[in-house]
This record gives structure tokens, C-alpha cells and sequence, in this order.
């Protein structure tokens, strides 16, 4: 388990074009630059944002690893939701779901209290 | 010349990125809170703007975290995340390395803040920005306090730093204002983004407008993550603002849950004698 490594590659990914440049041309020599588990390469190559997020990837990092991706933040949303299915909890880190009714459901709910005030 | 402005406001990317998902109602009762505080800066005439943000790994990573940093250099580029995610062009913004230079010596006085050179701009600070000083005609000072990467710098010592960039912007013939950015209660970028807890924000912003200090550090990080989020422990870049305010009190200009946008949209000041 190597989650420090794997958020590592993602936060230069994020903030260095000329990484993301090598990453698009010569994706193994990159991720042979980083100390990963067999898991964490397919998960980082798939990609499997749901794996990532289970893993522990924060969310801070994984959000733009996604957008790089061309994920569309809806889809992100459901990626990770999916991602709990297929491999459990989330195993490190303070990115944990913890339930939630979702936007429409809590939007009613605000725009029905708002109406009886 | 004594701090000329001191207040605090939200920073959530959805606020730009996803603006149009929210109804037009809401989308303008935020952004009109953003123009009246970007107003209010100004009517203080300020020289440069302190922004005290709680940056998402655009700088700091685990290799080698600072619980505080300030920017020095003469201009920061920004915002760091796609384009078209946070809907904000990239731009360099006016930084003033001088007057960053003098703060920081202050402020190392009493706090050991690291200090950058370089530094990008996400959207803690570009967000803000992008609605207080649109023309970004204000030099920026960048702070930044590690809400993100666990150990996180302790509730006390954010205090300590907020009192000393007060203590610096005072000392200095600049006319300085300072802002915290930040959520409260929030669960950002994972499945449950769009969760708010109301009442604890309620009282969050209780005890900052009350300026409570016993009050507002006794939250624990354990409460906050279990209540707040991991998103809460932005609370830090408020109570570094409450601080700077100096037993002030303070006014929440508006606070209105969108789950849309992850957070209760905050803007809020202290009523700093200037």
C-alpha cells in the first residue's frame, strides 16, 4: 500500500503541464518513476476513479486527476459511488462517505422550509 | 496603518464551476454578496488584500507541508485547475513581494510561517477573487493555513497566526485588508458533496460573530470531521480572521445553505475600528 506515492504522481499531474505531457507520451516510464502497488497501476491507468477513491486518494487530488480525465463531475460523483460497491469502504485517509439524501432531495427540503417560514 | 478591513467569506469551486446548476435566485443573491463585500473592501481604500486560504495541494503536498505559509513574490498565477472546471481564466494576479517581505519577518516573529517565492493560485483564493476584485487591481498577499493533509496545523496556533499578520499589517504604513476563505461544514469532492450541516454553521458563525475565542477553539478535529466534514477543518482561515479582528465583533452578511455548491455560501465581517 502506497497511497502516499499515488497521491504524489496525482498532485504533479495536477500542477505540472510538462508531467502531464510525459504521462501522455510515455505513461509507463512515468509510473515506473513511482513506488506503486500492481493495484494502484491499474487503478491509475483504467482509470478506476472508484478504486482510487477507496484507496484513499483526497479528494482534493482525485477531483482534478478526474477532470484531467475529461470526467464530468456528475460522473466523478457516481464513480466513487460506484467505487464503494465494487470495493468496500474507503480504507485511509478523511474522504470517507458518510451517507447523504443528495442535491435534489436536499434542495426540496430547504425550498419546503423555506416555504413554511 | 492599523488593519483597514477584516472579514471572511466562502470559496466553494461550484460557486463558478457550477454556478448555472443553481436556481437564478440563489446564484444572485450570492454573487451580489460577493459584489457588496468586494465594495466594501475598497471603501477602505486598501493597498493590498491578505487572503488567508486553505489551499488544496496547488503548492503544499505531504513531502513537506507547512502549517503556514505567505506568499512573496511580485505576482501569482491563477487558478491552477482546469478552465473549464472552475469557469475562471487563468491570469497572473499583482502580488507585492516588498510588502509580503516586511509581514512575513513580523509575522515570524511569533508564528514560524514558511514563506513562497512561487506560489499558484487555486480556487481558494481565485474564487473569491474572481467575485470581490474581478479587474485584479489589488495586490494579493497569499497565506495559507494546512487544512488538507492530516496532521493539520492545531486550531490555537491558527489563532496565534491571525493575531500576527494583524500585528504585522498594523506595523506597516500600508493600508492592509485580510480575509479568511474557507467552508464550514462540507463533504467537497466525495459522494456526499452537496451535505451541509446548518445548525452546526449556525453556530460556527455564532461564536465567530461573538469573537469567542474559548468558544471557537474548543472544537475538536474528531467533532469537526464527525459534524463538520473534512471539509470543517477549513474553520481554521475563519478563526485566523476572528483573530486578526482583535476582540472585535463581527456581522454574517449572508449565510445561505446550496447544496449545489457544497457549502453554506458565507460572507461575514468584523467590525474593526479603522
Amino acid at each position: 500500500m502506497s497511497l502516499y506515492q499515488v497521491q504524489k504522481l496525482i498532485y504533479q499531474l495536477n500542477r505540472d503541464p510538462r508531467i502531464r505531457q510525459r504521462y501522455a507520451e510515455e505513461r509507463d516510464a512515468v509510473l515506473g518513476e513511482y513506488d506503486l502497488t500492481p493495484e494502484e497501476i491499474g487503478a491509475l491507468v483504467k482509470p478506476d476513479i472508484g478504486l482510487l477513491y477507496v484507496l484513499g486518494v483526497n479528494g482534493q487530488l482525485l477531483m482534478h486527476f478526474a477532470a484531467l480525465h475529461r470526467i464530468e463531475w456528475p460522473d466523478y460523483l457516481e464513480r466513487m459511488r460506484q467505487g464503494l460497491k465494487d470495493h468496500g469502504p474507503v480504507r485511509e485517509g478523511v474522504y470517507a462517505a458518510t451517507g447523504y439524501e443528495g442535491v435534489e432531495a436536499h434542495d426540496a427540503r430547504l425550498k419546503a422550509e423555506r416555504e413554511m417560514h | 496603518m492599523p488593519l483597514v478591513y477584516c472579514g471572511a467569506c466562502s470559496h466553494a469551486p461550484g460557486m463558478t464551476g457550477r454556478a448555472e446548476r443553481a436556481d437564478t435566485q440563489t446564484r444572485q443573491a450570492v454573487q451580489g454578496a460577493f459584489r457588496r463585500m468586494g465594495d466594501d473592501i475598497r471603501a477602505t481604500k486598501p493597498d493590498a488584500l491578505v487572503v488567508i486560504a486553505a489551499e488544496h495541494f496547488a503548492n503544499f503536498f505531504m513531502d513537506n507541508m507547512p502549517a503556514f505559509a505567505i506568499g512573496m513574490a511580485d505576482g501569482y498565477e491563477g487558478p491552477i485547475e482546469d478552465e473549464a472546471f472552475l469557469r475562471i481564466k487563468r491570469t497572473t494576479v499583482p502580488g507585492n513581494k516588498a510588502l509580503s517581505r516586511r509581514l512575513i519577518e513580523s509575522v515570524m516573529q511569533t508564528v514560524d510561517v514558511a514563506y513562497a517565492e512561487e506560489w499558484k493560485f487555486d480556487h481558494g483564493i481565485s474564487v473569491p477573487l474572481h467575485f470581490l476584485t474581478p479587474d485584479y487591481d489589488l495586490p494579493i498577499i497569499p497565506a495559507n493555513i494546512n487544512c488538507q493533509g492530516p496532521p493539520l496545523a492545531p486550531l490555537a496556533r491558527a489563532w496565534a497566526f491571525g493575531e500576527a499578520l494583524r500585528r504585522a499589517a498594523d506595523a506597516v504604513p500600508e493600508r492592509i485588508a485580510l480575509i479568511g476563505t474557507g467552508g464550514l461544514s462540507h463533504w467537497p469532492a466525495t459522494p456526499d458533496s452537496g451535505k451541509i450541516n446548518r445548525e452546526w454553521d449556525q453556530e460556527f458563525l455564532r461564536r465567530w460573530s461573538a469573537n469567542d475565542r474559548e468558544a471557537l477553539l474548543s472544537y475538536t478535529d474528531a467533532e469537526t470531521y464527525r459534524e463538520a466534514g473534512q471539509g470543517g477543518f477549513e474553520i481554521r482561515t475563519f478563526i485566523a480572521a476572528a483573530a486578526a479582528a482583535k476582540g472585535a465583533k463581527g456581522t454574517v452578511d449572508f449565510c445561505e445553505p446550496v447544496p449545489i455548491f457544497a457549502v453554506s455560501c458565507t460572507l461575514a465581517h468584523m467590525h474593526i475600528a479603522a
